[in-house]
């Protein structure tokens, strides 16, 4: 059976992780690079890094940053978040980035996807998707931090994506994000059921139940959280615990000595 | 002096997170992509991530495969991660028919999408197991333990003896090889690197090899 990854996230802001609700109004949750090897030694599977105003303000990423917190850590990376250059994901791959997630310069150029891959390969690049819920069964394309709507469709962007080679598709549902009350398990199903490449579910996790939901009827192949980890409201271990006895395969957690 | 460990760099992947593993296991070693350094190395390293046609292409435009053969033939220890230990082998068979390194016998091959009953590529952590003819006594891997690994790959390793299979795995329902052995050289089609603790003793182990 195949695992499935859980992803703590870390939204940065400046020098800060905050915590994003519906991906705007923000809290100081703490420091990137403590939460960091505090996720890993936990038994994160990867870590998910997303500078969450890069994008918005045509701001350059903090690279310097992004470099101290990968120092320690032994799990694959993902960043995101203000990228639109090839040579932004070397920088980012140079200073410990293994993916990059990209959103808001894919949707403006959707061949950037297609060179990307062809560079990096496909598994290096992960289309960002920010969506919101339009009706049933329809959801909306957002970018810059779910501030601008695209009038894209996000099941028909992803279907492009998955064309243009990307590896993988984070998926965030703006309406959940930061409400603690569980994935768009509808939104995600709505594209890992079909895709060929792993969907990670983002958005909305309050407890273990809600990844459990999300990966049992939603089909994602991987979790990413945020906000319960940063409160200590419960730990990757406890969620781990908590899926395998759902019956859900995970990575047990390995012993640090 | 200190042992000379060298991490091929052929123009394809992401090598500094290598450099930064081995450094946290108190190892500098260095990344290079001239022919004669990598001949003299201690230790060599070849990484990657990409095509097989591509990765080829790579060491061939800098003239490094015969001095990667060169350490090989003289069985110093080298570890190939992911595509590097693909090259390995004699023929890939991505996006038509490419000759390899040829220093392990076989070919690699994609994964059968018929057969595997999830998504391809494989994404994620798998448990990584002994091969039917081979023991993990004296090598880079602890007998007894199962460790589970950070794979990302569509293509698999098919040696053609069993006795170069040291580890394997299961993807949806298939078996493959995930980590060949011949003497000193080893290939893992996951990436220590970024394996956690369990990647990061393996390289340990490597490291005792020099």
């Amino acid at each position: 059976m195949k695992n499935i990854r859980i992803i703590p996230t870390l939204h940065i802001k400046g020098p800060n992780v905050v915590k994003p609700v519906h991906t705007e109004a923000l809290r100081i949750v703490g420091d990137p690079k403590e939460l960091a090897v505090r996720y890993y030694r936990q038994g994160a599977d990867e870590l998910m890094y997303l500078d969450i105003v890069a994008s918005l303000y045509q701001r350059n990423f903090d690279f310097e940053l992004l470099k101290s917190v990968s120092e320690d850590i032994f799990i694959p990376i993902t960043v995101g978040g203000g990228i639109r250059s090839l040579s932004d994901i070397k920088n980012a791959l140079r200073v410990g980035a293994d993916k990059v997630a990209i959103n808001t310069y894919a949707v403006s150029r959707p061949e950037f996807l297609r060179e990307a891959a062809l560079e990096f390969g496909s598994q290096c690049i992960v289309l960002y998707i920010e969506a919101k819920k339009k009706s049933e069964g329809k959801w909306e394309v957002y970018t810059d931090g779910g501030r601008e709507s695209t009038g894209l469709d996000a099941i028909e962007w992803a279907k492009q994506a998955v064309g243009l080679g990307v590896g993988e598709i984070l998926l965030t549902s703006i309406d959940q994000d930061g409400t603690r009350k569980g994935y768009d398990t509808k939104l995600t199903s709505a594209i890992a059921s079909w895709a060929p490449i792993p969907v990670i579910a983002h958005g909305g996790a309050g407890n273990a139940a809600h990844m459990e939901e999300v990966i049992s009827k939603g089909k994602a192949d991987a979790v990413a959280v945020s906000s319960i980890f940063h409160y200590d409201d419960c730990t990757i271990g406890s969620v781990k615990e908590y899926l395998d006895a759902k019956g859900v395969a995970i990575r047990r957690i390995p012993q640090f000595h | 002096m200190a042992s000379r460990i060298t991490i091929v760099d052929y123009g394809v992947g992401n090598l500094q997170s290598l450099k930064k593993a081995f450094a946290h296991l108190g190892f500098d070693a260095i990344i290079s992509e001239d022919a004669e350094e990598i001949r003299v190395s201690d230790a060599v390293i070849l990484p990657g991530v990409g095509s097989f046609e591509a990765g080829m292409r790579g060491l061939k435009l800098r003239n490094l495969t015969e001095a990667v053969q060169h350490v090989a033939v003289h069985n110093r220890p080298m570890l190939g991660i992911c595509l590097g230990a693909q090259l390995m082998l004699e023929q890939g068979h991505e996006f038509g028919v490419f000759d390899g390194l040829g220093i392990i016998e076989g070919e690699v091959v994609r994964f059968d999408a018929d057969a595997v009953k999830e998504k391809i590529p494989e994404v994620g952590w798998n448990e990584v197991y002994p091969g039917t003819e081979t023991s993990w006594e004296g090598s880079i891997l602890v007998p007894g333990e199962k460790p589970r690994m950070y794979f990302t790959h569509s293509y698999i390793f098919k040696p053609s003896r069993k006795e170069n299979i040291l580890g394997l795995s299961s993807y949806g329902g298939t078996e493959f090889c995930s980590v060949i052995r011949k003497g000193n050289i080893y290939g893992c089609q996951f990436h220590p690197e970024k394996s956690g603790e369990a990647g990061l003793q393996l390289i340990r182990n490597f490291t005792q090899l020099i």
